[in-house]
């Protein structure tokens, strides 16, 4: 009876670390997979000219061309595209969540007749694919002149994004009622409920919705496309695909570049990493 | 006097609190009908007519939509659409799902992984794309030079009609990390000692995981299904730069590519028929409704269970 139960348990211990060897060994297969195209980026604009095309490629680089980083910011305006980029989507973040707190505070912390219908009706407005309101929406910033400028991309988050409401709605529903109650009978007003007692306690959420925001914003490329149309005013996005319409493309150039304009995103991850952990386990719960 | 009638008598304390919610969400009401409700209608509009934006819309009745009926490149972009829809995104959410799953077997340096993962999809997706063009190159590319050397030909990977959208589907994998890692947290969040209990009562991995897994994290499955349909039927930018030419055009060899929101794209801000282009917005607009109205229908595979 013993021997069975102890040969019982070191099967399953045996067991155990069989799964455990094949978990480990695929994971990191497919770490291994998922890095190399990141790899392949830097090694590829490290690369001359000349190497780009050798057959087989050098998997590591034989003489590595750090200047090639410098080159390819002076093949295309690559400062001047990065600081529009950034200028773009510090500009976004400011909006979405100076108009998303706002928004979230009277779906949240006032109790209005109607607020629930109204919150479901406009929650809706995520479900709508961005296509159908496109045209409109250049037209009339045709009219307004504002194409060909940063506003269109812009102005339109000073007035809120349903998805980041919803996320700071739920957060401001975990905070208890009692906090308000007692600052409305000290007098205080709900401007100064919003700015003294909610937004201090809300850091931790606005700092998700500012990192989403800006990610996004970065990472957008239809949104410029239709509506930056002087070559001055590009974002990085728009900019990299300059080297494509190039004759005889560089392409350890436009690796080079390429490089570069994934850098701010990857440290700002690398930073922030808690943040965007906690970001996505909140967008993932259900509505 | 029928107005005041149906709406409920406010209390003043009622009416304060009323105007009050409505300026603290008074951009969202302005945003809701100067960005949404006013652009939605304004482009059904459109779509009854014919604009080239220099000349003022003419009234052209159905006709947009009679000649989408019979327009060949918008077909193409339907079928190439759904494929992604009906085909692609399985893949990648099952693909994700699998990671997921791995990701949770308790490994060390849980968050080393996690961090290789997620990174590609908050790169600039041209930015990535491009590297992924240099892995495709025909000529020059790392696959293919890989399949020569284990004695295989090449592929024409972007210029294959048959290759090109399974290619990007491959390559899509790649930016999946967002959705791993939302999986991964909600399996994190499923109970222990309800695995532990059905262990006990001898259930092994795979019953464990498709009876008490899934169906616990099964409203998180349906919210990615419902914010990736509506996502994929807007597929536009890998496919755009993938297959993008020197003359400003895309959509890959015979169409092989071209996507509903890349046609409308050409249509609308290449082509400036308005009137065309508002018509395909509907259609796709309706699609998306009844996509994910049929969704909300079928939702009786998720759980919900008592919170509270």
């Amino acid at each position: 009876m013993a021997t069975t139960a102890i040969r019982w348990q070191e099967n399953r211990i045996i067991q155990d670390r069989i799964k455990r060897t094949i978990a480990y060994t695929i994971v990191i297969i497919m770490a291994v997979a998922y890095i190399f195209p990141l790899y392949w980026l830097l090694v590829t604009a490290l690369k001359t000219d000349v190497e780009i095309f050798a057959q087989p490629p050098p998997i590591i680089p034989p003489n590595p061309q750090w200047h090639n980083f410098a080159d390819s910011t002076t093949y295309i305006p690559f400062w001047r595209y990065m600081w529009n980029t950034i200028a773009i989507s510090g500009l976004t973040v400011l909006g979405t969540v100076l108009s998303c707190t706002f928004i979230a505070y009277g779906f949240a912390r006032i109790q209005w007749p109607g607020r629930n219908i109204v919150f479901l009706i406009y929650l809706s407005t995520i479900m709508l694919p961005s296509q159908v309101t496109l045209i409109p929406l250049y037209l009339i910033f045709k009219d307004l002149g504002w194409v060909g400028t940063f506003l269109p991309l812009v102005v339109p988050h000073f007035f809120g994004s349903a998805l980041y409401v919803f996320l700071l709605r739920q957060f401001l529903l975990t905070i208890p009622q009692e906090l308000s109650d007692a600052a409305r009978i000290d007098g205080a007003s709900e401007l100064s409920i919003l700015w003294h007692v909610m937004i201090p306690l809300m850091r931790p959420a606005l700092a998700v919705v500012a990192l989403f925001t800006f990610v996004q914003t970065y990472r957008d490329f239809l949104g410029p496309l239709i509506y930056l149309q002087n070559q001055q005013d590009w974002t990085i996005s728009l900019g990299l695909k300059l080297f494509q319409n190039m004759y005889g493309a560089q392409w350890q150039l436009m690796m080079a570049a390429s490089t570069l304009a994934m850098l701010p995103t990857i440290v700002l991850f690398f930073f922030t990493q808690k943040t965007f952990v906690r970001g996505i386990a909140l967008t993932g719960l259900k509505g | 006097m029928t107005i005041s009638l149906r709406i409920p008598r406010l209390t003043k304390r009622q009416r304060r609190s009323l105007v009050v919610g409505l300026l603290f969400i008074s951009p969202a009401i302005i945003g809701f009908f100067v960005f949404n409700i006013g652009p939605i209608i304004q482009s059904l509009q459109y779509s009854f007519t014919r604009y080239n934006i220099l000349q003022p819309p003419r009234y052209v009745g159905l006709n947009n939509y009679l000649f989408l009926m019979e327009d060949r490149v918008f077909k193409i972009g339907i079928q190439n659409t759904l494929y992604m829809v009906l085909i692609g995104l399985p893949i990648h959410l099952v693909f994700n799902m699998l990671m997921a799953l791995l990701l949770n077997t308790k490994i060390k340096g849980l968050s080393i992984y996690r961090s290789i993962f997620y990174v590609p999809s908050i790169t600039p997706v041209v930015a990535s794309t491009i590297v992924w063009l240099w892995i495709f190159n025909g000529q020059f590319g790392i696959l293919n030079e890989f399949l020569r050397f284990i004695g295989l030909s090449p592929i024409g990977w972007l210029t294959d009609p048959n290759w090109v959208k399974p290619s990007l589907i491959f390559m899509g994998a790649w930016f999946g990390g967002n959705t791993i890692l939302i999986y991964l947290a909600s399996l994190q969040d499923v109970p222990y000692d309800l695995l532990e209990s059905a262990e006990l009562d001898g259930a092994n991995a795979i019953q464990k995981t498709f009876r008490i897994t899934l169906p616990m994290i099964s409203p998180v499955i349906f919210y990615t299904i419902i914010v990736n349909v509506i996502g994929y039927f807007q597929y536009f930018t890998e496919a755009w730069v993938m297959t993008a030419t020197r003359d400003g055009s895309a959509g890959g060899v015979a169409n092989s590519a071209m996507f509903y929101s890349m046609y409308l794209y050409q249509t609308a801000f290449q082509q400036f028929k308005m009137g065309y282009a508002s018509a395909q917005a509907w259609i796709l607009f309706m699609i998306v409704l009844v996509a994910t109205l049929f969704l909300f229908k079928t939702a009786r595979w998720v759980y919900y269970h008592a919170e509270n």
